[in-house]
């Protein structure tokens, strides 16, 4: 079998129960349900969470290098965007 | 030793040869798989048959009671003390072949396993405890493989329908039971065999149907595996399973 026909799908784990399913890397597979069993032969022998999520690759849509300035710069010249930005009274000092 | 308890010392050391030869099988595709997440997946299929065997043997070492351990059981016996079923010696052939071997015995190891937790031997319910979970995952895998390759290519479908024409009478003496077995059986420490046949079918028939494949016809049956008697193909099995045991004796990790 040829890998370079088998999408590839993204994989995301959740370690325990109330925290969130986090990408732990790719793997590739036929469809969904077999990328659902490989992901626990890749990425669960040790015990490392109680749910899995498989996306297939082809279907995010991310952001490009040339978003960057636009997505990602923090906006500097809007300073009360951030929490620091205001002073708390002294009855609330341990927030 | 009493009779009862040579016959659970029997009957551990069969389970164990017959996960130890599938386990030592499957190991063969390891850096062969088709490709790296099923040459994963198949290694840790193989893992987990011999950790079942690895826990039989040293229960078995345990009612023997004569200073041997797992190792001396798993390497230092020759081809004729083996004790495994034929079907799980086999070379591993093509991929289908292995699949369709998988099918079989997974399908076997759900009943069979299943039966075992409930043995009033404490031991050996808890081993098959453990196994029932990863048979249930073997089965799984193995379903949707079969469904794949007999419902695929030409090719692959082909190769599927000659795996299990090849493979079919080998399924026999799974369902046979050994001659100090069924006092076993009657002490409930056993499962019988007889019984695990019908749902056996109807979990092969059902999958092969969806696989687009043909029922093998079953008018040949082959065995001898737990009285000693082996395929030509245990032989050089050993030659490689026991290599590093024979040439540096008592090697540990």
């Amino acid at each position: 079998m040829n890998q370079q026909n088998l999408p590839l799908f993204e994989i995301f784990i959740r370690s325990k129960r109330g925290l969130d399913h986090r990408h732990v890397g790719s793997l590739h597979a036929e469809d969904p349900a077999q990328a659902l069993d490989y992901a626990r032969d890749v990425y669960l022998r040790r015990s490392e969470g109680v749910s899995v999520w498989v996306v297939r690759s082809s279907d995010i849509t991310a952001s490009q290098e040339s978003d960057v300035e636009s997505f990602c710069d923090p906006m500097d010249d809007k300073p009360y965007r951030h929490a620091t930005h205001f002073k708390l009274p002294k009855e609330v000092d341990n927030m | 030793m009493d009779i009862r308890s040579k016959a659970l010392l029997n009957y551990s050391i069969a389970l164990g040869d017959d996960s130890l030869m599938l386990g030592h099988r499957l190991s063969e595709w390891c850096r062969n798989g088709p490709f790296l997440e099923e040459d994963l997946a198949l290694t840790n299929t193989s893992l987990d048959f011999i950790g079942r065997a690895r826990m039989f043997y040293t229960y078995a070492a345990e009612i023997e009671d004569k200073g041997r351990g797992e190792d001396d059981i798993a390497y230092l016996r020759d081809c004729r003390e083996y004790r495994n079923f034929l079907i799980n010696e086999l070379p591993i052939g093509d991929f289908a072949f292995t699949m369709a071997r998988q099918l079989m015995v997974d399908a076997f190891d759900m009943g069979f396993y299943a039966g075992l937790t409930q043995s009033r031997d404490p031991m050996l319910a808890g081993i098959a405890s453990k196994a029932i979970k990863e048979s249930r995952y073997h089965l799984r895998r193995s379903e949707d493989w079969i469904v794949r390759l007999g419902d695929g290519t030409e090719e692959s479908h082909e190769r599927t329908q000659n795996a299990f024409n090849e493979l079919w009478g080998y399924a026999a003496e799974m369902f046979e039971m050994a001659d100090d077995e069924q006092l076993l059986v009657d002490a409930g420490i056993a499962v019988d065999r007889h019984v695990l046949k019908t749902d056996w079918t109807t979990t092969l028939h059902t999958v092969l149907r969806q696989a687009t494949l043909k029922i093998p016809k079953g008018d040949w049956a082959i065995g001898g595996g737990r009285e000693g008697n082996h395929t030509e193909h245990l032989g050089f099995l050993l030659a490689e399973l026991q290599f590093l045991q024979r040439a540096y004796p008592g090697q540990q990790w």
